[in-house]
């Protein structure tokens, strides 16, 4: 029988040990784990942590961090406990594994600076409190939500509803992405907006509506057009983008950015009576071009030549892509990964269809061709015969 | 061999706006083919002119893409569903849905993020 003195031996042969100093100059270009207990790391924890326990750690890395090839470093108290979960992580795949010897206690002594978790005030409680009562959310999941930032890209038919529950449920810091203004045809179905709002800037409708809701949540307005030039930026600032735009160049931008950036993408789509989503894990589950390689060609765009939408519709995709988004902040239940869920209004009927990660997918695939963002309104506007020759060949869509 | 087609909103106009629709086929292409002829149109917006499946549209059969299956040769049988599901843009003010007024220039309200 091997003692535990064996199994941090065997554990040290193949996980590099850092000195909190080492950690504290690395400036997040590594993702930190926190393998203690609950409630040791509600006692304060290194600033930007995520926490996911040693005895959780095999089931819950998959979804703390998707991409295998993450530099992962992990602390616990005194650097044992670290040691054996990196191990573990390590054969499940994840390639650069690092253990910080001396643990939290070391970082202290060491003078640094440390976070502690905000508690829930006492109207935090009372407000949250149906979560609360939910053993699968609770108090830790409402922090997370808490703590959470969501980006969504639209506050239109799609982002309207989805951000106005997100905001119930306390999202601590919701983005807007539109340089649209409100206009009476959007009251149809863009529910956080108002007649007394008509022509004023549709990010700040939406925070004065989702403020006048819960004043928890900081909303920022990004009132641009997301381009290439400002995608990655932008999305840097969140963990979560929820897709709810009305084109196919941004739809190809914002998967392509999702992916750039690591960030979990939830992406709706709506036509008249009939809607579509699905969630994007960054390399870990099919991506849209996985799905579908290449836009129609302008002449040949279904969306474009019948128009309309049942003003619900966006709603229930929106609510929808809301729940996806609070399932993944609080990491919970099975996300609506490499599958496509499509909501027939008319037949009232859900369908799911398997969507399997295409190899050969210029993003995400096994030899990208894609790895900055691109001329998407060039690739969207390409001509039928040029688009389908650029298939497989990212280089090609430039031109 | 009957099977069913199910048809999407862009495409109903062709089925006299049936959501599904019963045609013949062992094969998805062979139902495809019979799908045509019944409702003349879905082979142009089906294929390109190569006469490849168009990118942009998902063919499943119940619920797999036949693109990582036998692609337009996956068998069919009786009783099984076929359905056409295409990218759709998100978008309910068609001008600034798609660029296809402005091909050569690609920047007013092309990047519009409103659903």
């Amino acid at each position: 029988m091997p003692s535990s003195r064996d199994l941090l031996d065997d554990a040290r042969r193949v996980i590099p040990e850092v000195t909190p100093e080492q950690v504290r100059s690395q400036n997040g270009a590594r993702i930190l784990i926190d393998v203690r207990e609950r409630d040791e790391f509600e006692q304060g924890y290194i600033s930007g942590a995520v926490h996911v326990s040693k005895g959780h750690i095999e089931t819950r890395i998959e979804d703390a961090v998707p991409d295998r090839d993450t530099p992962i470093t992990l602390y616990c108290a005194g650097g044992t406990r670290s040691l054996l979960a990196a191990r573990a992580i390590r054969e499940l795949g994840y390639t650069d594994v690092q253990s910080m010897s001396g643990g939290f206690n070391g970082w202290k002594q060491a003078g640094f600076d440390f976070a502690m978790p905000a508690a829930l005030t006492p109207e935090q409680k009372i407000r949250y409190s149906r979560h609360l009562l939910i053993p699968e959310i609770g108090d830790e999941g409402q922090r997370k939500l808490l703590d959470a930032k969501v980006l969504l890209i639209g506050a239109g038919g799609l982002g309207t509803p989805a951000a106005q529950y997100l905001a119930a449920a306390g999202v601590g810091t919701i983005g807007f992405v539109d340089f649209d203004v409100v206009d009476l045809s959007n009251l149809q179905r863009q529910i956080l907006h108002t007649e007394d709002r008509i022509g004023m800037r549709k990010t700040e409708s939406a925070r004065i509506a989702l403020q006048a809701l819960n004043s928890d949540v900081v909303v920022r307005e990004h009132n641009e057009m997301l381009n290439s030039d400002n995608a990655r930026e932008i999305f840097e600032q969140y963990d979560i983008i929820v897709n709810g735009c009305d084109n196919f160049p941004t739809r190809y931008l914002a998967n392509d950015v999702a992916l750039f950036t690591k960030k979990p993408l939830i992406d709706g789509g709506i036509f008249r009576f009939e809607g579509q989503l699905t969630t994007v894990l960054p390399f870990a589950s099919p991506c849209y071009r996985c799905r579908y390689p290449l836009p129609p060609p302008p002449e040949e765009a279904p969306s474009c030549a019948e128009a309309g939408v049942l003003g619900v519709l966006p709603g229930v995709i929106g609510v929808l892509q809301a729940v996806e988004t609070i399932k993944l902040i609080t990491g919970i239940g099975e996300p609506l990964a490499g599958r496509l869920l499509h909501f027939d209004a008319l037949a009232m009927k859900f369908r799911e269809f398997r969507v399997p990660r295409d190899p050969q997918c210029p993003v995400c695939g096994e030899n990208p061709t894609i790895t900055a963002p691109i001329d998407y309104a060039g690739f969207c506007a390409a001509p039928l015969g040029r688009a389908t020759e650029a298939v497989g060949a990212g280089e090609a869509v430039h031109a | 061999m009957a099977l069913t087609v199910r048809i999407p909103g862009p495409l109903r106009r062709l089925t006299n706006g049936s959501a599904e629709v019963a045609v013949e086929g062992t094969t998805v292409q062979e139902a495809l083919q019979n799908l045509d002829t019944s409702y003349p149109g879905f082979r142009d917006r089906l294929y390109d002119d190569q006469g490849k499946l168009r990118q942009f549209i998902n063919i499943y059969v119940n619920d797999s893409d036949i693109r990582f299956g036998d692609g337009l040769e996956t068998k069919v049988v009786e009783g099984e569903e076929i359905s056409i599901v295409p990218a759709v843009a998100g978008g309910a003010d068609p001008p600034l849905s798609m660029p296809a007024s402005m091909p050569t220039e690609p920047n007013t309200g092309m990047l519009q993020t409103t659903a």
